[in-house]
């Protein structure tokens, strides 16, 4: 384009232009893609709640309920499996601010007697093939059964019984944090009922 | 296909390669290179935004004046980038949870403004688009071998695949932030040495 004076009417209409152009397309698609990125993450997070609970045939999802820690600070979202009717095992949905790109979300399930079935990370930010491996079976391997009521939910250097991952310390703390926290509010949950 | 045509199509794969020779787009290429899978995700994913940002350009170049086509190029970019992001998340979730973290990272990628800047806004849109082809080509190439090659020293795999024992100690250096640029300035001595360059 030549160095010739241009007005300064042209440039400012069009920038106004492309940018109402393009709010208007972001606006349209928002509206558009906001069921089913909705229905997306629901899916997700119920593949998740599927991985760390026993068979169940409910739907964890229509009966979840809030759940707070002693203290009443923390509040949690529990997902609740039932097989016939009985229920066998529970998914909390917990997190941790601790991680060390920041938070850390995650889905655990307990057994009824208060054990660990097993977790999933949901969302993360931690280094990639360093903290993300907090999510990978040998670590997790070691959470299988544990019983946060008898053994240490720390990190060995804690002085816990967990082994932490290898340069990944402050990773596998949050997580073990964020279980914690699950079962502080899981055994508060159930110390408030009177039946099973 | 013209004489042009091929040149413009094949010159950003090796010889005007925006990673290993123009060194331009260094924060996704470094953040990312992890594992050789994140390289290629971010890599197609940059191409895609790549493409059509520059036949987008290319097409509506003469409506827009030469003063304010910085600002205009970066909206449609980051225009493109968000629509692309709502519609995986919506539709592909299984590929979005995959890339999903490096899709913002598309907008600050400075070779897609660098491309329509110095390509798309100068050339008609069949050319805009080979170069976006070829360009997006070498930046996928170069993140996956950078990926690689630290996925390979610093976690003893590749793909995510392990070829070493779960016991040896893979290394770790290659994997974090320092071990980038360790990586990036190997692989780049070997491209210089191969290009025949000084």
């Amino acid at each position: 384009m030549s160095k010739k004076k241009q007005g300064v009417l042209r440039p400012v209409v069009t920038l106004v232009a492309i940018a109402c152009l393009s709010a208007f397309i972001l606006g349209y698609v928002h509206e558009l893609t906001l069921e089913p990125i909705k229905r997306a993450k629901d899916n997700q997070e119920l593949a998740a709640i599927a991985e760390v609970v026993g068979d169940f045939d409910n739907n964890p999802f229509a009966e979840k309920m809030t759940i707070t820690t002693k203290n009443k600070k923390h509040k949690m979202v529990m997902y609740p499996a039932r097989k016939d009717g009985a229920l066998n095992s529970v998914a909390i949905k917990t997190y941790s601010n601790n991680g060390f790109g920041g938070r850390i979300e995650l889905i655990v399930g307990f057994n009824v007697d208060g054990s660990i079935k097993n977790f999933k990370i949901i969302s993360s930010h931690e280094t990639p093939g360093l903290g993300t491996k907090v999510d990978e079976p040998r670590f997790k391997e070691q959470f299988k059964g544990f019983y946060p009521r008898r053994q240490v939910l720390k990190v060995k250097q804690d002085g816990g019984d967990i082994d932490a991952v290898t340069a990944a310390t402050v990773s596998s703390r949050a997580v073990l944090k964020a279980i914690e926290r699950a079962f502080s509010a899981f055994s508060n949950f159930n110390s408030g009922r009177d039946d099973e | 296909m013209s004489r042009e045509s091929i040149s413009n199509l094949t010159r950003g794969i090796i010889r005007e390669n925006p990673i290993f020779v123009m060194l331009l787009g260094m924060c996704p290429t470094l953040g990312v290179s992890t594992s050789a899978t994140n390289g290629l995700g971010m890599g197609l994913a940059t191409m895609f935004v790549l493409i059509l940002s520059n036949v987008f350009i290319s097409a509506v170049k003469n409506l827009i004046p030469d003063i304010i086509r910085i600002p205009s190029f970066i909206v449609i970019i980051a225009s493109f980038v968000t629509v692309i992001e709502m519609l995986m998340q919506a539709y592909i979730p299984v590929l979005y949870q995959a890339l999903g973290i490096y899709i913002p990272l598309i907008v600050v990628n400075c070779i897609i403004l660098g491309r329509a800047e110095s390509f798309a806004s100068k050339n008609n849109i069949w050319q805009s688009f080979l170069d976006g082809v070829g360009m997006g080509l070498g930046f996928t190439l170069a993140l996956t071998i950078l990926g690689s090659v630290r996925e390979i020293l610093g976690n003893g795999s590749i793909f995510g695949w392990s070829f070493i024992g779960e016991n040896a100690h893979p290394m770790l250096l290659f994997i974090m932030p320092p071990g980038a640029f360790l990586a990036l300035a190997g692989i780049i001595m070997v491209v210089n040495k191969l290009r025949g360059t000084k």
